[in-house]
């Protein structure tokens, strides 16, 4: 029998209770150690914002394919395949959003933003 | 010389056909999952534009309780671990196990839902409600819709709890319970990035 194409087949691969342990640790350090360095002012403001979002960024890694198990399917990866395409849109609409609206308050005179916020006050 | 062809048993083929349309309404969710990222990150692309927009009123660094939220994110994380568990346990096909572990993580993704609404409950209070400024409803949508997604979450685990206990590990109820687990995962990796961009940048004043 021909097998089909979509083939994910979890059963296959089996989930291991090792890989569960070591996200929700590595998790637990990321989410912690953030945590920590924003309380405590630990680094300059710059620097913090960085290792706050870079640790963010592993956390997401490890969850991603210790907990929703990403990558671990037989081919054709149509998972791993469907989530780089929703990075993509992700990573469009969030950036994209951010530089136009960047872009619209850079070209917005002060006194223009002064006279809107006024008449939307009168309203 | 006679050709040796396996014929597969009929019953070999039913199963086979079942675990392909498993697999199928499997990847069918992921898909949503997918989507539903999308739809995050349309809140989070609005959040981010609006966050600076206080109006005179209080910015993030003002409302947010740090230790408070870790404590929300502690117990989520931790729910979240639980479920990988219960799906561990459904690949050994121990209903106990996966009956107990489902309630573990349902008591702790309720003990979630409850501080976020209690931490709503007392902005509104305190007049800092989304319709106090941009930031404010910006904030309430993201974090809100994350709570919306955790709700139903918990209500669908009720309801598949009732369902293991009533009827057993049927095909049907197994592929549910893996399709739950993925949903669970997913609002637990949301809230991440709400927990980094809201909150932690929120209080560096970003």
């Amino acid at each position: 029998m021909s097998k089909l194409p979509l083939t994910i087949n979890h059963d296959e691969n089996k989930l291991k209770l090792s890989s569960y342990i070591t996200g929700f640790g590595l998790s637990i350090l990321f989410t912690i150690s953030a945590y920590l360095l924003v309380i405590n002012h630990a680094a300059s403001r710059t620097v913090l914002i960085g290792l706050v979002i870079v640790f963010a960024i592993c956390q997401f890694i490890s969850q991603s394919f210790l907990f929703l198990h990403l990558g671990q399917e037989n081919k054709p990866r149509w998972r791993l395949t469907i989530f780089a395409f929703m990075l993509g849109v992700v990573i469009i609409i969030v950036f994209g959003s951010l530089w136009i609206m960047h872009n619209l308050k850079y070209r917005m005179t002060i006194p223009q933003e002064i006279r809107y916020m006024k008449s939307q006050d009168n309203l | 010389m006679e050709p040796i062809i396996a014929i597969p048993s009929a019953k070999s083929l039913k199963r086979q056909e079942k675990e392909e349309k498993n697999n199928k309404m499997l990847f069918g969710f992921w898909v949503y999952i997918m989507t539903d990222c999308v739809l995050f990150a349309s809140l989070f692309a609005t959040y981010a534009v609006l966050h600076n927009n206080v109006y005179n009123g209080p910015g993030g660094a003002q409302i947010f309780k740090l230790p408070y939220v870790l404590g929300e994110t502690l117990l989520l994380l931790t729910s979240s671990f639980s479920c990988g568990l219960a799906t561990i346990s459904l690949q050994n096909r121990s209903k106990r196990k996966v009956i107990s572990y489902f309630i573990l993580t349902f008591i702790l993704g309720l003990g979630f839902i409850v501080m976020e609404l209690n931490e709503f409950h007392n902005l509104v209070l305190a007049h800092e409600s989304w319709r106090r400024s941009g930031f404010l409803s910006a904030y309430f949508t993201l974090v809100g819709t994350h709570g919306l997604h955790v709700i139903v979450g918990l209500i669908w685990m009720a309801v598949m709890i009732t369902r293991v206990s009533i009827s057993g590990l049927t095909n049907n109820i197994v592929r549910r319970l893996k399709m739950l687990a993925i949903f669970w995962h997913f609002l637990d990796v949301i809230w991440i990035f709400i927990f980094t961009i809201v909150y932690l940048l929120g209080a560096l004043h970003l």
